[in-house]
């Protein structure tokens, strides 16, 4: 063997050893939800079982996760059209116009810790008569979307050259029509990064709906939380449940992974 | 012929608006409530209407030594874990920055933890630091170490959280890193190799000098996160085993939502944003000096 062959074998052997870690986790959770309990509570913990599907019939059938899922979707589906709906406006202007400090008004959102808002909402909420409304989630979650819009968008239309815009002026559209006929549609990408980043941010988010949601509302990641509150725990059906609630945000980041780091680098690396 | 109508002239002003109002409503207004109410003793079980204190409840809360535990943990949780992903994070963008077979699929791969759903996460990870049938003491069974008690022991449950942090956080520093990395102009490195630099010369003088804004930034980004980390810990912990993993946000959390001590809870809210926006401000500051 050369030495480059034993380079290149040491390279993968490397990168097998940063895979591990990374990937078990959710191999783990994986095969754990078709595990029966026997399995899952065996010692030494089993690799090879026979599975099942009790574990997920559990989640669907007897604990209703359609109605919690359904709600996850309401709630991040609006609060992202709402989010781009203010924001992909307001990006543009601050990106036409260089206005710093409203772009730093809103990003503020993004690092203000949420927990300083979320206790005035439940009074106000509660007084409103909003506990455990679409309302008032929707308006939680947007404060997590709407910056994220912003960070991402406004660099986007920054790097557009103007002369398009003006070009589409000059034959008589107003500035709002060109933002609207020719700037958004060329911003598809941009747009994709700002709508999956906020929809998996949003998707995710415990503290705001644990406060504000009740049974009504309740969304995926509290009822996962609820289901460990029973007196012995079963560990399948909280592993089943665990695969629902993260299957949509892994599938959207394999589908647009190009996108997702796109988002994600903004703003730290230049260019 | 470019119309110019009344929109078009207040386009700077009308196009953020609906954005700004709905900031000032839902975070600013709520804020400054936040701020009165730390000065004020208010119990929302208590039936009493609230009662202006001015710094009662500060002096209160500065002298509840869970609450100087939770600022303590707060800072150590997030020190130990950015540090930490600071270093894997780049070790691991330095290892995969050149071209090979799968190296597309291995960015899909480094992206799966951080948008994975917290509580699930830490449910997992319940799962793996279970005392007894959990796979983790089973492996240091296997290596014939002593076994844990990782969550459920006071001693072990911040390491333990860490852990999750630095599992779930450290590819978001090797993305940024990568990307930073793909940017780096060549011509050092060119200027470099007609000195004959060897490998470490160039790593050190070159090549993590010119990636340090970028890491920095990502870093401190980071840490603006950690310091209000909630989800991992209540979902693992609750703060438990006693008080032991209570950091300011999941305190907070409990003084408002579980004691309804507002006014108190209003105080720490104050520290918390106080120390986040001071983090925030260096960020600022920061990202301004290497525009330039």
């Amino acid at each position: 063997m050369n030495k480059r062959t034993l380079n290149t074998a040491l390279f993968y052997l490397v990168i097998i050893l940063i895979v591990i870690p990374i990937l078990f986790p959710f191999v783990w959770m994986l095969m754990s939800s078709f595990k029966t309990q026997v399995d899952i509570i065996s010692w030494p913990p089993r690799f090879i079982f026979n599975p099942v599907m009790r574990n997920y019939q559990r989640v669907f059938i007897e604990q209703d996760f359609l109605h919690y899922m359904k709600n996850s979707v309401i709630v991040s589906v609006s609060a992202v059209a709402l989010s781009l709906i203010l924001g992909l406006p307001a990006a543009y202007s601050i990106a036409r116009y260089k206005q710093k400090k409203l772009s730093i008004f809103i990003l503020v959102a993004r690092l203000m810790p949420g927990i300083s808002f979320l206790m005035p909402w439940y009074i106000v909420f509660s007084r409103l008569h909003l506990m455990d409304s679409y309302i008032a989630l929707i308006l939680s979650h947007m404060l997590i979307a709407l910056p994220l819009v912003v960070w991402v968008m406004s660099p986007y239309f920054d790097a557009v050259p103007r002369e398009l815009e003006e070009a589409g002026m000059v034959d008589g559209l107003t500035q709002q029509a060109a933002f609207l006929k020719i700037l958004l549609p060329l911003s598809g990408p941009g747009v994709v990064t700002a709508t999956t980043l906020s929809f998996i941010f949003s998707w995710n988010n415990f503290m705001f709906s644990q406060v504000l949601s009740q049974q009504k509302t309740r969304t995926l990641p509290i009822a996962v939380y609820n289901f460990l509150s029973y007196v012995e725990v079963d560990w399948g059906a909280v592993m089943a449940a665990a695969v629902v609630i993260m299957a949509p945000a892994i599938v959207l980041t394999m589908f647009f992974q190009k996108y997702v780091i796109k988002g994600l680098t903004t703003g730290a690396v230049k260019g | 012929m470019i119309r110019q109508g009344f929109v078009e002239k207040n386009l700077r002003f009308l196009f953020p608006l609906p954005a700004v109002i709905f900031v000032v409503v839902l975070m600013v207004f709520p804020v400054g409530y936040t701020f009165f109410l730390s000065f004020t003793n208010w119990t929302l079980t208590s039936g009493r209407p609230l009662a202006v204190v001015r710094l009662a409840s500060y002096i209160q809360v500065l002298k509840e030594p869970r609450f100087i535990e939770a600022l303590g943990r707060t800072f150590y949780f997030t020190f130990a874990a950015v540090i930490a992903e600071m270093v894997l994070g780049t070790a691991l963008a330095l290892v995969l920055h050149r071209s090979f077979a799968g190296k597309n699929l291995m960015k899909t791969l480094l992206l799966l933890p951080l948008v994975a759903t917290p509580v699930a996460i830490g449910i997992v990870f319940n799962l793996f630091y279970d005392p007894t049938i959990g796979i983790l003491n089973y492996v240091l069974s296997v290596l014939g170490l002593p076994q844990s008690g990782w969550v459920s022991d006071a001693k072990t449950v911040m390491p333990s959280l860490i852990i999750v942090d630095i599992w779930q956080w450290t590819p978001m520093i090797t993305i940024i890193v990568l990307a930073g990395l793909a940017g780096l102009s060549t011509e050092p490195y060119e200027s470099a190799m007609v000195d004959g630099a060897n490998s470490r010369q160039v790593l050190f003088r070159i090549t993590l000098p010119m990636l340090m804004p970028t890491i920095l930034t990502a870093v401190i980004l980071r840490a603006i996160d950690a310091l209000k980390t909630y989800d991992i810990i209540y979902s693992m912990t609750r703060g438990g085993p006693g008080y032991a993993s209570e950091n300011l946000n999941v305190l907070a959390f409990k003084y408002s939502f579980e004691y309804f001590r507002m006014g108190q809870s209003a105080v720490m809210l104050v520290f918390l944003f106080v120390i986040v926006m001071a983090f925030s401000l260096v960020v600022m500051r920061l990202r301004r000096a290497f525009e330039m």
